[in-house]
């Protein structure tokens, strides 16, 4: 397809990611993939396929299967990216980030600072996330317990073209980023499709782009209501605000792609204008990003602000794994909906 | 055994007293209140550092713990910027924002120290990966002590590296205690470097009080590495001539014992070594000593003198510079 960025072609997530890396191994030797059944022959290139394929280019040893040592990966991507490498690990399922939080945490994360700005940690630790009818150990969303993190970067991408520009971005950045891939927008194929899988596709222009980390985009403007949402939530706050149109309503909806560092501006931007504000997010609620978002907003915005923020969050409870409480689990568009009409009472 | 050249006996003899007498030192203005933090000595193990690093070259690498002036200095960190990074000053290492447990200098090799116990294991592994995938022949020495043999990290780290054949040499200071835990309450091994076999890797155990014998089974395990024949592990059995921390008096320790390792204080031991072997006169040490406290009062003086950072400089550096 030909547009006004020129020539272009609609991938899925998983396509638009697996170009990215290819495009920064092809462009930078100091890039490589490391990981647990990443390029495994007959295997099927990570959990969800974005390493597929990549070993037939650029072999086994920039495409390094690793045995299952969590720690042992994101400590070996510290050392690498310490002494002159840009390692791209892949985290197979976000809740393993756990297994290796020493090693983000108090290594990754700190080198920089402890070293007064001396050394670089330029990493990347991609990390699939979202329920998924896997139930509490792989259904995550741990996006919150990285921006707590000094040092840390966070990108969450939800649409491919996206998804591309902000992976060349992170693999380019000489700080350590966690990137974070919704399982339900992958659009992975074959035996590793997801059932109830949103799976977006985008035009991605053939030509080479980067995305600046810290700028989000309007995917949707309003007047009424704003509503900023990540990952898979920006999709049902979409949702909402399409059924929310026919009563009248008008709904901005935000997508910050990456959250540090977040585009405060344009929320507040978007706030003065509209007066009310939600948050969608699939992490859990108490001290979580969408309190973090409030908390900001109301202190930058207050004057502008007709209604309380509201936060429409998983709650406070492990991912549950029965398809029917796990629908109870994740945000979606009846609760945004009616969140939508809670904060249009107060006029 | 291997005899080292008369040049390099005589400049690990000198990193040993560089090591000894600042930490001697920074004890001594710690207890007079002049300097802040806390403090792991390395006293009475500076024949693992200094036998370890002087197989190493200036673009070999080497990762470090808790207690880690020693490591640095024996790397080629300089007194100076090792006791300015102590007082917190922005001449430090660090610039003042790393401290007594994170001295170091990626610029000479020192990975600013890591003091989450292990967690320099499978970082270390990284950075032997590097070195290997970029077509280097440098190698990685990794140092901890016995209490991280214990540690999940270490496991994950050292069969990724055994696995990959990396080059690595890591080097387990076993000075009994982890802390105040004696070594048999925490492992049930007579030697930690039957570990080793467990990851297919060869483990060696020597007297880490006994610098030459240091240097010449770190050298073979330092070629080895280079060969990309893949790491070595090597015990060091040495003690602390000090306590675990600023406030520790030993009260866990038997005195004999104490008394029993400071007969054979690493710095005695070698100049035994030495004298006796007629490779250098007792007046010889002497002077190196004497010169060496003068470096130590000259890097005390730069210390203090060097500036202290603005408070609001701890906004920097959270992030890489792009």
């Amino acid at each position: 397809m030909s547009t006004e960025k020129g020539e272009t072609r609609r991938m899925t997530i998983a396509e638009a990611l697996r170009e990215a890396i290819r495009e920064e191994m092809r462009r930078d030797d100091r890039v490589f993939c490391l990981g647990e059944d990443i390029g495994i022959e007959g295997g099927f290139g990570g959990a969800f396929t974005v390493t597929l394929g990549l070993s037939e280019e650029f072999g086994h040893e920039r495409i390094l299967d690793t045995p299952i040592s969590e720690a042992g990966i994101a400590g070996a991507a510290v050392g690498a990216a310490l002494t002159g490498m840009r390692p791209i690990a892949d985290v197979q399922y976000a809740d393993f980030l756990f297994c290796m939080m020493d090693q983000l945490v108090n290594q990754a994360a700190k080198m920089t600072y402890m070293s007064g700005g001396k050394v670089k940690v330029p990493l990347v630790m991609r990390a699939p996330c979202g329920a998924t009818t896997r139930g509490a150990q792989h259904g995550q969303s741990p996006e919150s317990f990285f921006i707590h993190v000094p040092g840390l970067k966070v990108a969450c991408p939800s649409t491919a073209y996206d998804a591309k520009g902000l992976l060349k971005t992170a693999i380019r950045d000489d700080a350590p980023v966690l990137f974070f891939e919704h399982k339900l927008l992958y659009g992975s194929k074959g035996m590793r499709a997801e059932k109830d899988a949103v799976s977006p596709t985008s035009e991605v222009p053939t030509e080479e782009y980067t995305l600046p980390f810290g700028k989000g985009v309007v995917r949707r403007e309003g007047k009424d209501v704003t509503i900023v949402a990540k990952l898979l939530m920006v999709y049902k706050a979409l949702a909402a605000a399409t059924r929310l149109e026919d009563e009248g309503v008008s709904c901005e909806v935000i997508d910050p792609r990456t959250l540090v560092p977040f585009d405060t501006e344009m929320v507040v931007d978007s706030v003065r204008k509209t007066g009310r504000l939600i948050i969608v997010d699939e992490c859990n609620r108490t001290g979580g990003w969408a309190g973090e978002v409030a908390a900001e907003i109301q202190e930058k915005a207050f004057g502008y602000l007709e209604a309380p923020i509201l936060r429409i969050t998983a709650p406070d409870t492990p991912v549950p794994f029965s398809p029917v409480m796990e629908k109870f689990y994740v945000p979606d568009e009846d609760r945004i909906t009616d969140a939508v009409r809670e904060v249009l009472r107060w006029r | 055994m291997i005899r080292p050249p008369r040049e390099s006996l005589v400049r690990m003899y000198q990193r040993m007293q560089q090591i000894r007498q600042l930490e001697e030192k920074v004890y001594y203005l710690f207890l007079q209140g002049d300097m802040p933090g806390t403090l792991h000595l390395y006293i009475g193990m500076e024949a693992c550092a200094v036998g370890v690093c002087e197989n190493l070259r200036h673009e070999d690498y080497i990762t470090s713990t808790h207690r880690p002036h020693g490591h640095a200095i024996a790397k080629g960190v300089s007194l100076k910027a090792v006791m300015a990074e102590l007082f917190g000053k922005s001449v430090g290492c660090c610039g003042g924002y790393g401290g007594s447990m994170h001295v170091g200098d990626l610029a000479v090799g020192s990975v600013p120290a890591i003091a989450i116990v292990g967690g320099g294991v499978p970082v270390a592994t990284g950075i032997g990966l590097s070195c290997k995938m970029r077509k280097t022949d440098n190698v990685v020495c990794c140092f901890f002590g016995d209490g991280a043999v214990n540690e999940g990290a270490f496991h994950e780290g050292l069969n990724m590296a055994a696995l990959w054949d990396l080059p690595v040499v890591f080097v387990c200071e076993n000075n009994l205690y982890a802390a105040s835990t004696p070594i048999a309450q925490a492992v049930k091994l007579a030697h930690l470097s039957e570990r080793a076999g467990a990851y297919g890797i060869p483990g060696v155990t020597v007297d880490g009080n006994d610098v030459l014998a240091v240097y010449e089974v770190v050298g073979q395990a330092v070629e080895r590495a280079r060969r990309g024949e893949g790491p070595t592990f090597v015990e060091c059995n040495t003690y602390r001539l000090c306590g675990h921390s600023r406030s520790d008096t030993c009260g866990y320790r038997d005195r004999e014992e104490e008394a029993e390792w400071k007969k054979r204080d690493p710095l005695l031991v070698m100049e035994e070594n030495l004298t006796e072997a007629k490779l250098i006169t007792p007046d010889e040490l002497l002077g190196i000593k004497e010169a060496v406290a003068r470096e130590i009062d000259e890097a005390v003086q730069f210390a203090r003198a060097g500036q202290t950072p603005k408070p609001e400089d701890c906004m920097q550096h959270v992030c890489a510079e792009e």
